[in-house]
């Protein structure tokens, strides 16, 4: 517990914090987050959570645009294989994940910016962990630099 | 051309056509209207169509403004050229259409966005098995020769939709916009009920629905495999994706009448999304990766490892125009310091350009 409460320390007085956008299944992983709050467990604050009613819910869209709007990284925490509350929502969100995984490697962005985890309603600390995780490795990368579209482009052609 | 005629003046709607970065297909297609053709002309006044009529920049720029009823520009945006036009058609005319999968979405040249402008020339002017170039030379903006200075348009890091340049009014959606679709657009103009701005001019449900083969597709698709066409002889009766061939239909808009299916070949996705996709791509891929018939990772991966392109097969046409529009430019390749002049580097200079920027951005001449 020390050592991880330093790592977030120094996350926190490191110079580049990068910005991750989670969405958590709400019947598993938000309620995991929710018992890390309540417990009092520290993380890295560089998660702006997304609550949604299924990991199979996280349209490619959604991770796209948020790479797009300036995301460092992207985390889905979804119900572990076999327990989704819809049957199968998590498969499809694997199968998903693991293709959208390739696209994103062919469009420059690192494997670590992009992370999909099975963290259950009682696994408060496995929240911590992978968010910390999560955070020291996209914080190694350093920022996406992606920039919003409108910025990449305005610097290129004349603007009317 | 501009003889004095005794013909008195004709009344009728003005028309343009320019092609950007695009194949010609598109110029193409009008030619294919055929004998419609000579009804089109008809009913309008083609003042500019670089391809088939000797009119120059300067007659579009001796227009007034707006006088032009509807300019149909074809191609990307990949050049400073091709952007200059693209304004100068804007202010000349009162509706501007972007005329194909290039315009509208970025087409087979946005393909160019998973590299950058040193990269493409290196490959095509020096890498190229069939280049011969002992000197390594690439184009120049500006280039000195017996006194006379020569100048070529820039040539940007970033392929661009017209859209992302200039206000664009409709879209005719295709690769290359099929005959219906060009006469029903050009209709739809001259009836002056227009639609919405900023429609696409086709209709907005996906391609199965009009698919010849729409009955033989599966309640539940599911995949072991992701087929190439060159792969397996794809059945003329039954729903190519239910093959196990990666068919665009789903994610596409319809209007085509399903052309390549007809032709026994699966959708690559000319015609774009409809209204309520952003992503055409992220949403192909959606639907493809859930049909993968397995839970298990490994199987999933040895899928996956049959789809060798997944951005050439989600974004065929659509890059320019999808969320990321392109490939993270790598640090070092961002800026050619190669073919820019001294002005170009101290303009860059000044844009303090911590994303790709082309050096010869800032010297367009803007009038």
């Amino acid at each position: 517990m020390p050592e991880a409460t330093q790592k977030v320390s120094d996350a926190v007085q490191d110079k580049f914090q990068p910005k991750i956008v989670a969405f958590f299944c709400n019947w598993c992983t938000y309620i995991a987050a929710d018992l890390a709050g309540t417990s009092r467990m520290k993380y890295a604050p560089n998660v702006r959570v997304i609550r949604v009613m299924c990991s199979g819910r996280v349209d490619p869209q959604f991770v796209l645009d948020a790479f797009a709007k300036g995301a460092d990284g992207v985390f889905i925490g979804g119900c572990h294989p076999g327990d989704c509350h819809y049957q199968e929502g998590n498969y499809k969100t694997l199968r998903r994940v693991r293709l959208l995984k390739r696209l994103l490697k062919e469009m420059g962005i690192e494997e670590e910016r992009f992370r999909l985890e099975w963290i259950s309603a009682s696994e408060a600390d496995r929240v911590r962990t992978a968010v910390n995780d999560m955070v020291e490795k996209v914080g190694a990368l350093g920022p996406l630099r992606l920039g919003t579209p409108e910025e990449v482009f305005a610097e290129e052609v004349t603007v009317s | 051309m501009t003889e004095p005629s005794a013909v008195p003046r004709t009344e009728k709607p003005k028309v343009a056509f320019y092609w950007c970065a695009s194949c010609g297909g598109c110029e193409e297609a009008v030619v294919d209207l055929a004998e419609k053709i000579l009804d089109v002309v008809a009913a309008v006044d083609i003042v500019f169509w670089p391809v088939a009529l000797d009119f120059k920049r300067k007659d579009v720029e001796a227009m007034p403004d707006g006088s032009i009823l509807a300019s149909f520009v074809n191609g990307a945006i990949r050049t400073t050229e091709q952007e200059e036009m693209a304004r100068l058609l804007r202010q000349k005319s009162q509706l501007l259409l972007a005329f194909g999968a290039c315009a509208q979405l970025g087409g087979i040249p946005g393909l160019a966005n998973l590299w950058e402008r040193q990269s493409i020339f290196h490959a095509v002017y020096r890498e190229s098995p069939s280049t011969h170039n002992p000197e390594g030379a690439v184009p120049e903006r500006f280039h000195e020769e017996n006194g006379h200075r020569l100048t070529l348009p820039g040539f940007f890091d970033t392929v661009r939709t017209l859209a992302q340049i200039v206000e664009v009014d409709y879209y005719v959606p295709g690769c290359p916009p099929t005959p219906k679709i060009i006469l029903e657009a050009v209709g739809t103009l001259l009836s002056g009920k227009l639609p919405p701005k900023g429609a696409v001019l086709a209709r907005d449900q996906a391609l199965c629905e009009e698919c010849p083969r729409k009955d033989t597709r599966p309640e539940k698709l599911t995949l072991k495999e992701f087929k190439r066409p060159h792969q397996v002889i794809i059945d003329e009766a039954t729903c190519v994706l239910a093959q196990g061939v990666v068919c665009m239909g789903p994610a596409t808009r319809a209007g085509c009448e399903a052309l390549c299916v007809r032709g026994n070949m699966p959708c690559t996705g000319c015609f774009g999304p409809t209204s309520r996709v952003r992503d055409p791509g992220a949403k192909a891929l959606s639907a493809l990766a859930s049909m993968i018939d397995s839970n298990e990772e490994k199987e999933i991966e040895r899928v996956l490892n049959t789809l060798p392109d997944p951005v050439g097969t989600f974004y065929r046409y659509s890059l320019p125009s999808s969320l990321l529009r392109r490939k993270k430019i790598e640090e070092g390749l961002m800026a050619d310091s190669n073919s820019g002049t001294s002005d170009d580097k101290a303009a860059q200079a000044g844009r303090g350009g911590r994303v790709a920027s082309f050096p010869g951005a800032a010297v367009i001449a803007k009038s």
